[in-house]
């Protein structure tokens, strides 16, 4: 079907190339069409994402599960000195795709009527941030992925700091320090390997498949290019105790830009160690895997413990997210089939949930325009369907089985127990303490007796919200249910990689 | 045809719970009630063809495949409905009560505005506990087993405007998260010593892994004692046992129907099932199976002694529960799994009746719990304290055990087949953990008798303890609440004299087929170190083999259930009043057992303070104080000065933002070709 187009380029551009028509009609917009703009923009980007949206879906029904190769391939001459053009898709990054579709279609359908000010550039930021989203995932090229990857962060830094509460400064100031260090780490790695594969070649090459399959690095560089390449996943996982961005982050973003933060750009590092750290550097993945290993149980014990005596809501479901994503780091480097599949599901499956919570964070800090758990209490009364909503959620973050929560984790921790016991044993112990927090926050806020007379005319959800909420609730189940509609597609990409993985360090 | 049938017992309550529960306030009360109420009969009313059809249809044993549920590097694991007879007993167990349970509700809730949320609730954990129950593979049974947790969970903060509630509610899903670690632990191990999760392939390749060490959290343990442990400490956390069972007294806090079906009759009795479901992993662990009869011994011990001086009506049944679970799971824990099924299959019957016989009263009487606030109700409510009357006889197990040789007949109530048995197999086990479990439930059924008794008299007999207007309004309870009583009442006198040959007695064979072994002690090629013990008592091929107890073992159970009785009669008929002079001189025996023997205070002072306490530290301390403070806020105040500069860009338009962001791009660009030109 997309035989001859390039439909990898047409989904990731779209989305920019729109946003850079609006920046230009604003320009050459008077007073009266600027106000007609400021209504329309909205609907052209719920257009644009719709349009993008579907053609994801049609792409993951194009896409063929049973070859490991990367599919819908596209390659350009570009910048020149062997850096490509180059862009497709395989089974690890396919889903990914459409989980940023979906979600920056929610934000932009949630966002036309919480978003007060400044309409047009708030579309704008959120389609080039899907441009850039899209394109990390579907960039072959190292240098385009290094670029994508960055510039990611642009627009984000721009949602927060513009849309953002009234501690942005210092949250925008914190996010930008953190990932600019794991950049700087990234690039010299990258220049690195640039050119240390144009000797080794005898022609410079920064093709994401050649470098990974036939580049021999030495086990010496293997350690530093992993710990450059860590530096910058690390953060942007987030891992502890590089994690301290996050919540701050999170308070003082828009909802929307909690949700993409949560839902996408969490998964950036976990899809980097992926598509890099252990195809790359197979070796040093197995001797650093129990620095991650450490970093991973301890996110999950230490962070969950922080989430439970949080007193704002979104900074107790970031700090829930980091104990998360703990699961995922975890997952990634027992490398077996269990473990990777099961991380790649608790990505994308917490990308789901995570954005759920962080919708239903929106839906009633909209109305009272306060997070303080100690506001809240008695909500079942006036909300009955948004308690409905937050209990599904709320259970789907604490991993309930029949929720794609459980998927992941169990997936997860069934592959670290073949690795060691230890670490399953320390990543269950998240189990309880998720219950712990995610409990406390539903008692404290939905039951009770509803004491805050501000409350007292409080509306429950609205269609729009519902529809927001309900689909995600759909598509929690319906994995957590039927899981194998992703890991029917991640198989055999996952395989090939585990199975490279161990020729490389010698286990086959 | 079959298959559709056990499709219809299992998703029937997801559809009662499903349409209560989102159409419910649209429909309105009644409807929503009549339709999950109709499917749960119809559920019940099938579970019982299927009882029969199982046990008719020697052999055929089939497993109802429904989709794939996962398939990740050779872990599968399908939802699936497996039949066998352990399946049939469970099915009617629990839709039998659930579906007495609902039609109960109606009067009971009646005053209720949550009507159709309750309603979704019950039938969601009937679902629930019926995945559970047909699960062929440990991970299904994991859902069931959480989903129930869920249920349960959601009921006993039914009242959620109840600070207590919610509280109880909490606590009780995390006491069984901690169980469930150890569950899901061990669903982990056995994926990793067998490469599956069915039950089929699993026990297929048991005996192969017998011998196998593997090395879990630094200790070298043998693989099958592993997984036999950590599966039993999810079931500590689901039914309860000593040390997890902080959760379920105050389980309580929801709505008294749900006391009933779910912390009586199913839910807490699922660690029990999961032991008999995997029972061949339990005969190749020898030592956990021990430890299983000294903590099911255990439990049965104390718990009956907290139950002798509780005032809450609720209460007592409630560690009335706890202690007759410790009975079924040291049955297991010796070997005699059909015994711990028969007991937990009679329980159902008359601890349900015994909870809504609690319920009536409760009803009756405006909410009042205490039972000291009671007291000379028989005659207002007549038809409950004949229920309760029921429902104490079978569970002090009253009845004729016979005289070997003298006089060959038994008969008395549920409780008197089923607890009678338990006992003697612990003492034909001939262990010391046997000895300790003979022992422990010999005397915890002494108190069983006395606290039972105490119940009865203070709540119906003795003077009137209760307020004017609340007696001159009490009255007995509307037929939807007496009609479930009634039945239950027939299941605690007759379900142990009928179901005796085909659980535990000469049909047993037939009755359990491949589900359970059926002879307890008399296995000719016993694997089970203890059964192997016990064969010498048994020489002929009698399930419980009766005939060759000693006298005094036989009848010491019933004995000592007498006693019980009589000494509490003396203490509240005979000398009213010995309940306030106890409460008022206060032992510090009688202030430990009030007190639960002080493990929630243990607890709170603990584990709950050491949570808090640690969340701060690694807040405060940790985020704040170390990584903030030399991380980011410590990078020096130029860089904030820096920071600051910035801010004051953002008042700008976006496409300020723009233009910087492309000159970013451009600069990156710009140094990678820089870089490579070069």
């Amino acid at each position: 079907m997309f035989d001859d187009v390039p439909i990898l380029s047409i989904i990731t551009f779209i989305p920019l190339i729109v946003a850079l028509f609006l920046i230009f009609i604003t320009h050459i917009s008077g007073e009266d069409a600027l106000e007609q703009l400021e209504k329309n923009a909205p609907r052209v980007a719920l257009i644009v994402t719709t349009v993008v949206f579907i053609l994801s879906l049609l792409l993951v029904l194009n896409f063929d599960p049973s070859t490991a190769d990367y599919q819908f391939t596209e390659t350009f001459t570009w910048i020149g000195g062997g850096i490509e053009y180059r862009m497709g898709v395989d089974g690890i990054s396919m889903l990914f795709v459409v989980l940023t579709a979906f979600l920056t279609l929610l934000c932009i359908f949630a966002s036309q009527s919480s978003i007060k000010s400044r309409m047009i550039e708030y579309m704008v930021a959120f389609l080039i941030l899907e441009t850039f989203m899209i394109g990390v995932f579907c960039a072959l090229d190292l240098i385009l992925f290094y670029l994508f990857f960055e510039a990611v962060l642009i627009p984000m830094f721009i949602i927060i700091g513009v849309w953002g509460g009234k501690n942005r400064v210092y949250a925008s100031y914190k996010f930008f320090l953190y990932t600019l260090l794991g950049s700087v780490l990234m690039l010299a790695a990258v220049l690195w390997i640039y050119g240390y594969a144009a000797q080794e070649f005898d022609r410079p090459t920064t093709n994401i498949e050649t470098l990974s399959n036939e580049l021999d690095l030495p086990v010496g560089a293997q350690t530093w290019l992993w710990l450059a390449f860590f530096a910058s996943f690390a953060v942007k996982m987030p891992m502890w105790p590089v994690h301290t961005w996050l919540p701050d982050a999170h308070v003082e973003a828009p909802t929307a830009g909690s949700v993409i933060l949560a839902g996408i750009l969490l998964k950036l590092g976990g899809y980097g160690f992926l598509r890099f750290s252990v195809p790359m550097f197979p070796d040093a993945s197995v001797s650093l895997a129990p620095l991650i290993f450490w970093m991973s149980i301890i996110a999950i014990i230490y962070t969950s413990l922080v989430a439970y005596r949080q007193k704002d809501i979104k900074k107790l479901i970031a700090y829930s997210s980091v104990a998360h994503m703990g699961f995922v780091t975890m997952g990634i480097f027992v490398v077996n089939m269990q473990g990777i599949q099961g991380a790649i599901f608790q990505m994308l499956s917490h990308g789901l949930i995570s954005a759920a919570l962080f919708f239903c964070v929106g839906v009633i800090y909209d109305r009272m325009h306060t997070r303080d758990i100690a506001f809240y209490g008695g909500l079942v009364k006036a909300m009955p369907v948004y308690a409905f909503f937050m209990m599904l959620f709320t259970m789907a973050n604490v991993g309930l089985p029949g929720t794609s929560g459980f998927i992941g984790e169990i997936l997860t921790m069934i592959g670290a127990f073949q690795y060691n016991s230890w670490i399953a044993a320390g990543a269950a112990t998240g189990m309880i303490l998720s219950a712990v927090y995610a409990l406390h926050l539903y008692r404290a806020v939905i039951f009770g007796e509803q004491s805050n007379d501000k409350l007292d005319n409080i509306e429950d959800m609205k269609r729009h919200e519902i529809a927001v909420l309900a689909s995600l609730a759909v598509m929690v189940i319906v994995l957590g249910v039927y899981p194998s509609l992703i890991t029917d597609i991640t198989a055999v990409s996952v395989e090939n990689l585990i199975n490279r993985f161990n020729v490389a360090t010698g286990q086959e | 045809m079959l298959m559709l049938l056990y499709k219809i017992i299992v998703f029937a309550p997801l559809l009662g719970c499903l349409i209560t529960g989102f159409l419910g306030r649209r429909i309105g009360d009644k409807p929503s009630m009549t339709i999950a109420t109709g499917l749960l009969f119809l559920s019940a009313i099938l579970s019982w063809v299927a009882f029969f059809d199982i046990y008719n249809n020697k052999g055929i044993e089939p497993t109802v495949n429904l989709f794939r549920w996962m398939d990740v590097g050779g872990l599968t694991a399908n939802w699936a409905l497996k039949i066998d007879m352990l399946t049939g007993v469970m099915l009617v167990v629990v839709t039998t009560v659930s579906a007495l349970v609902h039609l109960y509700s109606w009067g009971y809730m009646e005053n209720d505005p949550g009507k159709p949320r309750f309603f979704a609730y019950l039938s969601l954990f009937t679902f629930a506990m019926l995945m559970l129950v047909t699960a062929d593979n440990f991970i299904q049974l994991f859902f069931g087993w959480e989903g129930v947790g869920l249920a349960s969970y959601l009921l006993i903060g039914f009242w959620y405007k109840k600070p207590s509630a919610n509280a109880a509610a909490i606590k009780a899903f995390v006491t069984n998260r901690v169980g469930d670690v150890g569950f899901a632990l061990g669903v982990m191990a056995v994926f990793f010593i067998f490469g599956s999760v069915n039950f089929d392939t699993v026990f297929a390749t048991l005996a192969d892994n017998s011998d196998r060490i593997v090395s879990f959290v630094g200790m070298e343990i043998n693989a099958v004692e592993l997984i036999a442990f950590l599966l039993f400490v999810g079931a500590m956390g689901k039914s309860a046992q000593f040390i997890l069972h902080v959760w379920l007294p105050d389980a309580m806090e929801g709505p008294t129907p749900v006391s009933a079906l779910i912390h009586a009759a199913t839910m807490v009795t699922a660690g029990v099932f999961l032991v008999c479901r995997v029972f061949p992993i339990y005969e190749m662990a020898p030592v956990t199976a021990g430890f299983i009869t000294v903590i099911g011994a255990f439990t049965a011990l104390f718990a009956a002694t907290v139950a002798l001086v509780q005032n809450d009506i609720k209460r007592v049944i409630a560690y009335s529960t706890c202690s007759q679970l410790g009975y079924m799971f040291f049955a297991a824990g010796v070997g005699a799994y059909s015994a711990a099924m028969f007991h937990l299959f009679t329980h159902a019957f008359f601890k349900a009746l015994l909870f809504l016989g609690a319920g009536s009263v409760i009803h009756a009487l405006h909410h009042e719990q205490d039972m000291r606030k009671m007291g000379g109700t028989w005659k207002v409510i007549p038809l409950t304290y004949m229920a309760m009357i029921v429902g104490t006889l079978a569970l002090t197990g009253v009845g004729f055990p016979g005289i070997p040789g003298v006089v060959d007949v038994k008969f008395g109530f549920a409780g008197f087949h089923s607890k009678d048995l338990v006992i003697e197999s612990a003492y034909a086990a001939g262990t010391s953990a046997g000895v300790f479990a003979f022992w422990a439930g010999v005397i915890a059924a002494l108190m069983t008798s006395f606290y039972s008794w105490r119940l009865i008299f203070m709540t119906f007999h003795g003077r009137h303890r209760v307020k004017k207007e609340v007696i001159n309004h009490a009255r007995e309870s509307p037929g939807v609440m007496l009609i479930p009583l009634f039945i239950l009442s027939i299941g605690a006198m007759a379900a142990g004299s009928v179901f005796h040959d085909g659980f535990v007695g000469e049909g047993a064979a037939d009755f359990w087929r491949h589900a359970l072994p059926a002879d307890m002690h008399a296995d000719p090629a016993p694997i089970h170190p203890y059964a192997a013990v016990g064969a010498d008592h048994v020489d002929d091929a009698h399930g419980g083999g009766h005939h060759d107890f000693p006298l005094w073992v036989l009848w010491a159970p019933v004995l000592v259930s007498a006693l019980g009785f009589i000494t509490a009669w003396f203490m509240y008929i005979r000398n009213d009043g010995t309940q306030r002079r106890i409460a008022s001189e206060g032992g510090p025996l009688y202030r430990f057992l009030l007190n639960k023997w002080y493990i929630d205070e243990l607890y709170d002072a603990t584990v709950v303070r050491a949570t808090r306490w640690l969340g701060d530290l690694f807040w405060k301390r940790g985020d704040k104080g170390l990584i903030d403070r030399f991380g980011p806020d410590g990078i020096g105040k130029a860089a904030m000065a820096g920071a600051r500069r910035l801010s004051g860009l953002q008042s700008g338009y976006l496409y300020h933002y723009a233009f910087v962001m492309l000159l970013g791009l451009a600069v990156i660009i710009a140094l990678v070709f820089g870089t490579s030109g070069g």
